[in-house]
């Protein structure tokens, strides 16, 4: 009866979920950890509010809260990432319309509160590194892991012109960052989106292991009481 | 002075004579194993489920334009909102885990045979109930899977002749799951099926009070009872399994805190991924999948080619479990005396549950849908087996009293 047990627990993790598009690598980084990093979510805030938020909304979450979470002074803030219309109490909205958006890019930009939820944190990583060159497409820009994607390559300035070997491997020259330079932007980038898809991520597992310390004190002694009462059962 | 009260009170109501006959005074097999802490951690969760339904309905948008944005306020806003959901959402996962290894108790220790069958009908209301009840509160974040999962189901309905279209029109309230579908799926989550639910459990614990608790043994107990008809196997519910349930319910909050803080998606299959996207209407996934306690039945719906036999299969597969006391024509309970062909059709019937269960949740292919239709075969060959070999089954000496195993 307990192997069978067993046999139920195991199988439960091995149920893969099956996901659309090319498959990517696992990057092996540490998102939990590049979270507690807040030097890094204030630059990836930046580079998102600088590079991506013109287009893309986080409506779900807002100015202050992010503030507050990263360490950034509500002066700071306001000064360097809100939009001069918008209030600090606010949700992180775009300024173009969906319509006009979807008119010009074939598709509204999507809200990338949850992306990294939506798509792992794996895949904003490794799709913010799959850009290539193609002069086929509206914007001249192509992508690996999400062919034909409606979007331009906003940080080609960054990254230089990439441009996909015959290998598969993408080689970006002429841009403003080093390839290091370049990796740690998108990483930036990633662990803000990851921040923001749950923002209480690292409270919640803070939380937890002074939830589950209590639970097995409690389950010590909870078992010696039920031994002590059932002393005179057998 | 606490005694003055309670006689004042049991003059004019029977609460003492209630907590003796349910809690106090009811005696209780005293070889109780492993599979006996799922009544009581059901109670639990039914209990979590509640409470934090309550609070989260304090702050849900119930309609098509809200909906989504208020589950992120409660997730960001709220205090403690985020807790409050993922308390809600682990514990309709853990409702399942739970409901599942008490229905399998109750299999391998023949707990719904003769006097017990109006118990186990109750249970399986029960169980039928909740799967409405999660069907549509899943609908209610309106995430992508939410939406388009609805969608499918709702469908099926469709495949029903002559009444089909109009009966899931009448469903939906719409030509499509819209916002109208949200709005009465949120009043049956929230009023009409947790009433039903808790009106179920009152009756499944009145029927089990009165016949009394099956065990390990599948012994009765009531049989052997001593000078003052306390049966010489029995201890009271109360402090015994009280203090015993506790340590259930210890470890069992163990298991639930691990996955509510450190994964409350549950690897995908709690909180399915596309589900952290709004509904779109306009955008079908690319795989829609029940969650995943449904997917033994939905693995049963795809296996038979013709759609309405599919639904027809899905819709048995689940009734087949209510008859289950007249299916079973043995008079010998516990699974420790019955015959080996029980046991292998039990452990065959085990596996088929759980492979059904993957099948349900991974895109349909040629040769996973054979793998998919040997298994229903085998699914609803437990109950045929087990109709044709228990009357006649080879069982062994059942003892008198019960044992410590």
């Amino acid at each position: 009866m307990k192997k069978l047990l067993i046999a139920l627990f195991a199988l439960v993790p091995s149920l893969v979920l099956a996901a659309g598009g090319p498959k990517i690598e696992p990057t092996g980084i540490d998102w939990t950890e590049q979270l507690k990093d807040q030097e890094s979510l204030q630059r990836g805030l930046g580079y998102f509010q600088q590079y991506c938020a013109a287009c893309h909304s986080t409506q779900y979450q807002r100015y202050g809260r992010v503030a507050e979470d990263l360490g950034i002074s509500v002066d700071e803030m306001r000064a360097n990432y809100i939009p001069t219309d918008a209030k600090i109490g606010e949700l992180m909205e775009n300024a173009i319309p969906e319509k006009d958006a979807a008119k010009w890019f074939g598709a509204a930009p999507p809200d990338l509160t949850m992306v990294s939820r939506v798509r792992g944190e794996d895949w904003v990583y490794t799709y913010l590194n799959s850009f290539y060159q193609d002069p086929s497409r509206p914007f001249g820009a192509n992508n690996t892991v999400f062919p034909m994607v409606g979007m331009p390559h906003v940080l080609e300035e960054l990254q230089g012109v990439p441009l996909l070997q015959e290998d598969g491997t993408i080689v970006a020259t002429g841009g403003q960052l080093t390839p290091e330079e370049y990796q740690q932007v998108v990483k930036d980038l990633t662990a803000f989106l990851a921040y923001s898809a749950e923002p209480v991520r690292l409270e919640r597992e803070r939380l937890g292991y002074w939830v589950l310390g209590f639970l097995f004190i409690f389950f010590i002694f909870a078992f010696l009481l039920k031994k002590e009462y059932w002393k005179d059962v057998h | 002075m606490a005694n003055k009260i309670i006689d004042w009170i049991d003059a004019r109501i029977p609460m003492t004579a209630t907590y003796n006959r349910h809690v106090g005074q009811y005696a209780t097999p005293k070889n109780f194993n492993f599979w006996y802490f799922f009544g009581s951690l059901a109670l639990l969760v039914l209990v979590n489920q509640l409470l934090t339904g309550i609070w989260l309905t304090m702050n849900y948008v119930p309609t098509a334009e809200g909906a989504f944005a208020s589950i992120e306020y409660i997730m960001r806003d709220v205090e403690y909102g985020w807790l409050l959901r993922y308390m809600h959402s682990t514990g309709a996962s853990a409702f399942f885990v739970v409901i599942y290894l008490h229905m399998f108790r109750g299999l391998i220790y023949g707990s719904y045979q003769k006097p017990r069958e109006l118990l186990w009908l109750f249970g399986m209301l029960i169980f039928l109930v909740l799967m409405a009840e999660a069907f549509m509160g899943y609908l209610l974040p309106w995430g992508q899977m939410s939406y388009w999962g609805a969608q499918v189901i709702i469908s099926l309905f469709g495949a029903i002749p002559v009444i089909g279209d109009d009966l899931t029109l009448w469903i939906r309230g719409d030509y499509v799951v819209s916002g109208a579908t949200l709005n009465r799926f949120f009043a049956l989550h929230v009023i009409a099926l947790p009433l039903v639910l808790v009106v179920l459990v009152f009756l499944h614990l009145i029927a089990l009070h009165e016949v009394g608790s099956n065990n390990p043994d599948g012994v009765e107990i009531k049989k052997n009872k001593d000078e003052n008809g306390w049966p010489v196997d029995g201890i009271p519910f109360h402090p015994y399994y009280t203090v015993k349930d506790i340590v259930g319910v210890a470890g069992f909050l163990i298991l639930f805190c691990y996955v509510l803080f450190f994964m409350p998606e549950g690897g995908g299959y709690f909180l399915e991924k596309p589900n952290f996207e709004a509904a779109n209407p306009m955008k079908t996934p690319e795989h829609i999948a029940p969650v995943w306690y449904f997917t033994p039945f939905y693995a049963i719906l795809r296996a038979v080619p013709d759609k309405l036999g599919g639904v027809i299969m899905m819709g048995l597969s689940i009734l087949v479990l209510f008859v289950l006391p007249w299916l079973d024509r043995c008079n010998v309970k516990s699974i420790r005396y019955r015959s080996i062909i029980h046991k292998l059709n039990i452990a065959q019937f085990t596996v088929s549950f759980i492979v059904l269960g993957y099948l349900g949740a991974v895109p349909a292919t040629p040769a996973l849908t054979i793998a998919a239709r040997i298994f229903t075969i085998t699914y609803f060959g437990f109950f045929i087996a087990l109709w044709i070999y228990s009357k006649n089954e080879k069982t062994k000496p059942v003892p008198e009293r019960v044992t410590f195993k």
